[in-house]
């Protein structure tokens, strides 16, 4: 494996954690946008060496920065993401460049963008300009809203996951909206949540309103699906529509709650998840503040703890649902960041814990670019 | 017909980490125009897509408030921009 990059997106700037293909040694640069919330930041791995990053500072609006030497040039998109122009005071305005995904292989110049609050985005020149998906922004958005209401803060648009063998084929997913899949690049939209429990909303087997904080989509296996939802754990296989809930295996202590979700990218029955306390007035902390990774080997069927080296109490942090990730190293490297700003990292699939940065800005986000 | 505009901090990116600035422009919404085309993407940043002024910026003409795009400028006017103080 070549050199890895940790792109770490904070609420005061991003970082980069820089290492081998040994892993032993890290050496962390920036920050960068000092004083402006990071989001994402995503390297493209169609050319392994764009990098595009959302950024919003405390006082202006938000944008999209590029670079394509890691860093150490920025380039402002012309046209950041933003709805067309409406004389309705009640019409949205862009908010927060929340989620960045590169395009279909066969599309090297096509990113997409989530925002909040919930609009799509498609870039066809490499993140410089950016034009509405008008398929989901003026056809579902609209009624969607009329569904859910308005949600305070604005619910994010994310996992933005495309079919590796059919470009026109996506899903994306949005916190109190649910999951959509289109098969026409975006022009037309159907739910996908099925099986989904909505404990939030007065009809329990609603089309849409519901909650997943993370989908993901498995690049050798793309009709198999694992979402961690406001409401549990769950997988789908495609062409099946209902989702079976995989979080009832874990342990009842602990409870199916969190926000990321990890596949392993050689292996379609292995993945993480984070757990978080979604008891009564959702603490959203590690539960009884003893942080752990949890494992399955088998789709979900069973779940295995693994805590060695974190923290063995009082750690009331927790992990967002894009700063949990994997490399591409054999055996499998992970990585988290948390709501405390430290960046922890295995290289042993989960069995064994080191804590790689601290004392960071609460962490957004994380991913692992190899160069 | 020229304004002097002063811009804050958030925007030294934008302009060379120059302050003190000229522009063009009868309206507070002209002037922010002529801005763009001299400092290309300033006006995104305290403008929404909808020509709406940011939760957390605000405009001084003459040190009096400015809320609106239509806000008339006449020649010498001091446009004042501001990073309004919120959060933590």
């Amino acid at each position: 494996m070549d050199q890895i990059v940790l792109l770490i997106g904070t609420r005061k700037g991003a970082f980069l954690l820089h290492t081998d293909a040994a892993r032993r040694e890290w050496r962390l640069t920036g920050p960068h946008f000092l004083g402006s919330a990071v989001h994402h930041m995503v390297l493209d791995p169609r050319d392994r060496r764009t990098l595009l990053l959302g950024t919003r500072p405390g006082h202006l609006g938000p944008t999209v920065f590029r670079s394509t030497d890691l860093g150490e040039h920025w380039q402002e998109a012309t046209k950041p993401p933003a709805f067309a122009p409406s004389a309705d005071t009640r019409a949205p305005s862009v908010d927060i460049v929340f989620w960045l995904a590169p395009g279909h292989a066969a599309e090297p110049d096509v990113w997409y963008a989530g925002t909040v609050p919930p609009g799509l985005f498609r870039s066809e020149d490499g993140g410089d300009t950016w034009q509405e998906v008008a398929g989901f922004n003026h056809e579902l958005l609209p009624n969607l809203r009329e569904v859910i209401g308005p949600i305070p803060g604005g619910p994010p648009l994310h996992s933005i996951c495309i079919d590796p063998r059919d470009a026109r084929h996506m899903y994306v997913s949005l916190s109190s909206g649910g999951t959509f899949e289109s098969t026409d690049a975006g022009a037309n939209w159907r739910a996908l949540n099925r099986g989904i429990a909505a404990d939030f909303l007065p009809d329990p087997d609603a089309d849409v309103g519901h909650d997943p904080h993370r989908v993901a989509l498995h690049p050798l296996a793309p009709d198999r699906l694992y979402q961690q939802n406001h409401c549990g754990i769950y997988r789908l296989d495609r062409p099946g529509d209902r989702w079976q809930r995989i979080g009832r295996a874990m342990p009842a202590e602990i409870g199916d709650i969190g926000f990321p979700i990890v596949l392993h990218p050689r292996d379609p029955d292995t993945l993480w998840v984070f757990p978080m306390d979604g008891t009564e007035n959702w603490p959203r902390t590690s539960p009884d503040g003893k942080p752990a990774a949890y494992r399955s080997r088998d789709g979900g069927e069973s779940w295995e703890r693994q805590d060695n080296g974190l923290p063995r109490g009082h750690a009331w942090w927790t992990v967002k649902r894009q700063a949990f990730c994997a490399d591409a190293g054999k055996p499998l490297g992970l990585y988290f960041g948390t709501t405390c700003g430290e960046l922890w990292g295995s290289h042993d699939e989960g069995d064994t814990w080191l804590c790689l940065a601290e004392h960071l800005p609460e962490i957004f986000s994380v991913e692992a670019a190899t160069l | 017909m020229s304004v002097r505009a002063v811009v804050p901090g958030q925007l030294f990116s934008y302009t060379d980490g120059q302050s003190r600035l000229v522009a063009e422009g009868t309206t507070l919404g002209a002037v922010l125009d002529d801005l763009d085309r001299r400092h290309p993407g300033v006006r995104f940043r305290v403008i929404d897509e909808h020509g709406a002024i940011r939760p957390h910026v605000r405009f001084f003409i003459n040190r009096q408030p400015a809320v609106a795009l239509s806000h008339p400028l006449a020649d010498g006017d001091e446009l004042l921009v501001v990073g309004a103080l919120s959060g933590g």
